[in-house]
């Protein structure tokens, strides 16, 4: 199924969830902070968060900055 | 001792950590800085290069994490920035910037002070990024802003204290920190404003973008210090022209 990540469309696995759809990015959960369909996902949600055909996630954390 | 939100710091250089050239340069020149304070931004996870991550680079025990949120145009964007950050990991401190005109980079002060009435009430240490406008200085502070950062001059333009007479006057006036933000561009900019009283200040371009970071932030380090005994001190008045050198003395220069 196809899901917008940043902007980006990207190909997910029925049922995969928010955390290992992370993790297939190389990313540590840990370190990021997950927007899905706008709302704030906290990250002991990640586990049992499932994506969705179309849903929108947004994949965020800190960056250098003023 | 620089105190904000009931937190004691020793330094009063706040060090911003964008544009570094590498991760192994700005630890080394925040090192030098002797900053205890710097800030970080949100951005999304870039999922082609996700390079490295701040969180993992910096040690958040010696560092006071102070998350911006830059970007934002308004006073609700700047909010769920907020909460994405504290979200993060970012803590309950913030930058609170709102700059709807990415031309200028000028914050928004009824954006602002919104949004720092929200995040106030809402448990967050808020110090709001400002134009250097003393009557809304006053304002955030009654809506519960934990310091004001009124800008030297608009972000990135290494112009130095161009807003000098207000934020003078926003010292004067003050019942919280104030963190002069934004436009220093050289370490003498800063000990200005420390000398006119200021509690602290921020800096990041002129460091980061320096031929040598790592020097440029042991210098605003020493200028930060300098300026601020100064105001400890206390400077002379200025004033019409009179000799260092003692009057008496000099007959002997005299014809007899």
């Amino acid at each position: 199924m196809e899901i917008i990540c940043n902007g980006e469309k990207k190909e997910a696995t029925v049922g995969m969830s928010v955390e290992e759809f992370i993790i297939s990015l190389k990313l540590d959960p840990e370190t990021v902070v997950v927007e899905f369909n706008e709302a704030l996902v906290g990250r002991d949600e990640y586990p049992g968060k499932m994506l969705e055909p179309g849903c929108r996630l947004e994949i965020i954390r800190f960056v250098g900055g003023g | 001792m620089l105190t904000i939100a009931g937190r004691d710091f020793h330094s009063r250089l706040l060090t911003g950590t964008g544009k570094f050239s590498s991760s192994a340069v700005m630890i080394e020149a925040l090192e030098e800085s002797g900053s205890e304070i710097v800030t970080v931004a949100l951005r999304r996870v870039d999922l082609v290069d996700p390079g490295d991550d701040i969180m993992a680079a910096l040690d958040r025990e010696r560092y006071l994490f102070l998350p911006n949120t830059s970007g934002a145009r308004n006073s609700d964007e700047a909010v769920r920035l907020a909460r994405l950050s504290r979200a993060a990991g970012g803590g309950d401190w913030l930058k609170l910037e709102v700059t709807p005109d990415p031309r200028t980079l000028l914050p928004d002060p009824v954006e602002t002070l919104m949004a720092t009435e929200v995040l106030a009430a809402d448990g967050f240490h808020v110090l709001p990024y400002i134009n250097a406008d003393p009557v809304l200085a006053l304002r955030l502070q009654d809506v519960g802003a934990a310091a004001v950062m009124p800008l030297g001059a608009p972000i990135g333009t290494n112009l130095g204290l161009v807003n000098r007479y207000q934020i003078e006057i926003i010292i004067d006036q003050a019942r919280v920190p104030v963190v002069v933000d934004a436009g220093l561009g050289a370490p003498s900019h800063a000990a200005a404003a420390m000398e006119m009283g200021a509690d602290a200040v921020l800096v990041n371009t002129a460091i980061a973008m320096a031929p040598d970071p790592v020097v440029m932030a042991r210098s605003f380090s020493l200028a930060v210090k300098a300026g601020r005994d100064a105001f400890v001190s206390g400077l002379p008045e200025t004033g019409s022209p009179r000799a260092s050198s003692p009057d008496a003395g000099l007959g002997f220069l005299d014809k007899s």
